[in-house]
């Protein structure tokens, strides 16, 4: 059995992005909203995001708390159908000399954990295309 | 046209790590300071702004009072993020612009010893996957969706403008924090008073790439306070008190507003823009007018993006202003003479009153080693992330 690491992250045969869009201007949100941050608009209604992007601005993080893996790289995608996610850039080296501003990716998934009655965590990343 | 406001006096504690004074020892210092300074008491102020981000609900103002003057007067104990001290300020002129005060005293203050990283919390797998939270997660995500650490958050902001524009990188980067720990070896009141060569701030330990260790803020313990007049009382203050007085030219506070990418990476730009747009405009000053600028360099990465933010660069020119040395103290455009909050320290509270002091103190000629001479405008930058951006313009008395 798996779960999603955040309710925003589907699962199945094809995983994707789900995010609430502003029914009248178009912003969109990863959670709910009472009410559009751009235009106030109280209706949204539930889109895929887009599966590849490009990559919009990075850091290489060394320091972190002590449970979490060091190296890693965060990252800010732009997705081709304009929406920005934060996540980890995945299968790729955290060498800044690997890593090109601008440079298209996908999402990919992967087992995060497991809990103790076996249920996997799923998480999402971006992995060079 | 609300009525002119005036810092009548200001101190500040030297920055560092206290371990035998605790915030209320530190507030109460800067305050006294800060009325001995102007030539009044506690007796003459009717309001006091008291501003700390970790003890927001200790009534640290309260306790103040218990330090320096009981006198009955209203505290406003405000919090704001890095902000919090701009936020103070503000209490206090607001107070006096709406009539409800003549003179008002404003503190900001913090006690962080060696806090380490800010927020990126330690992730414990539970033995139980159950989704909690505005996201459903089902454990912390810091270090699986990107970062929330505060090094790294900068950083991204950094990255970003040097995605949009050439010329900028991991030495551009770097050059702004070489020049801020040069500056800091001048003042006598910042935490660390040292200086390094560009080779050894970009060999330091890597925190958050492009941040190295020498990038980034120390945490820390201080205090600053500033009293304040308006122009009413000011015209029965003395000759000598009038002179020494610095006029508040501008005073905003703005947050942060929509943008697409926002709720992924904190915007501190737009505010910033903003705040700065509507200072400039309140002050009748522009940027090319600016004696000296005092930034909110949490990161050097920040440092750089507000060259271009509030206006002292060309648009998309930060890389080549640091490049040709145009925020050093003997450029274009000082920018943290100080030594910023990179060298000069950062306890949260105390900096948006801190950086007014270090304007005044040079607008008023007194700032020592490290004046900048002439000096008659200048401007305090402060951002608070969540976000909150305050700019305060301020201008030699000329009297």
């Amino acid at each position: 059995m798996q779960i999603p690491l955040v309710d925003y992250l589907v699962l199945g045969d094809e995983p994707h992005l789900q995010a609430n869009e502003c029914a009248n201007c178009g912003a969109r949100f990863f959670g709910r909203r009472n009410a559009c941050a751009h235009c106030g608009h109280r209706e949204f209604n539930s889109v895929r995001v887009s599966d590849t992007g490009t990559l919009r601005t990075f850091s290489i993080v060394y320091r972190a708390a002590p449970t979490i893996p060091t190296p890693y790289v965060s990252a800010i995608v732009l997705t081709d159908d304009g929406t920005s996610v934060r996540s980890n850039l995945i299968n790729i080296e955290p060498d800044p000399a690997k890593i090109t501003l601008g440079m298209k990716v996908k999402l990919d998934t992967y087992v995060v954990g497991t809990d103790d009655d076996g249920l996997e965590a799923v998480a999402f990343g971006y992995a060079p295309v | 046209m609300a009525q002119d406001i005036w810092v009548l006096g200001t101190h500040m504690t030297a920055f560092g790590r206290y371990s035998d004074q605790d915030a209320v020892d530190l507030a109460a210092a800067a305050a006294l300071g800060a009325l001995d300074d102007g030539g009044v008491t506690i007796s003459d102020m009717d309001l006091l702004a008291c501003g700390t981000l970790f003890q927001a609900n200790a009534g640290m103002g309260q306790q103040v009072q218990k330090q320096i003057g009981q006198t009955g007067i209203p505290v406003y104990n405000v919090s704001n993020a890095c902000a919090t001290g701009a936020t103070a300020l503000r209490t206090v002129i607001m107070a006096i612009r709406a009539g409800e005060a003549d003179l008002g005293l404003a503190i900001g203050v913090e006690q962080m010893g060696k806090m380490g990283l800010l927020a990126g919390g330690a992730r414990k797998e539970k033995n139980v996957y159950e989704p909690s939270g505005r996201y459903g997660a089902v454990m912390p995500i810091d270090g699986i969706l990107g970062t929330d650490t505060m090094p790294g958050v900068f950083a991204q902001a950094g990255m970003e403008y040097a995605n949009d524009n050439d010329g900028v990188g991991f030495e551009q980067f770097a050059k702004v924090a070489q020049k801020n720990h040069a500056h800091s070896t001048l003042n006598p009141l910042a935490q660390y008073q040292k200086e390094f060569t560009l080779e050894e701030v970009m060999g330091s330990p890597m925190q958050s790439y492009p941040n190295t260790l020498l990038m980034c803020c120390p945490t820390g313990d201080g205090a600053a306070a500033c009293v304040l007049v308006g122009e009413e009382r000011f015209a029965s203050l003395s000759r000598e008190q009038q002179s020494r007085a610095v006029k508040i030219s501008a005073s905003v506070l703005t947050t942060d507003p929509y943008v697409e990418s926002g709720a992924m990476q904190p915007d501190v730009n737009t505010l910033t823009r903003n705040a700065a747009t509507a200072a400039y405009e309140q002050a009748g000053v522009g940027p090319q007018d600016l004696s000296l600028v005092e930034l909110h360099d949490c990161f050097a990465t920040a440092e750089l993006i507000h060259y271009d933010n509030l206006g002292l660069c060309e648009p998309g020119g930060a890389g080549d202003f640091i490049d040709r040395g145009a925020p050093w103290r003997d450029g274009d455009t000082p920018v943290n003479v100080s030594g910023g909050l990179i060298s000069k320290g950062h306890p949260i509270g105390a900096t948006g009153v801190a950086n007014v002091y270090e304007v005044a103190t040079h607008l008023r000629g007194e700032a020592g080693d490290r004046q900048i001479e002439g000096a008659n405008v200048g401007l305090a930058h402060v951002i608070g992330l969540g976000s909150s951006c305050g700019v305060h313009i301020l201008e030699k008395s000329g009297i």
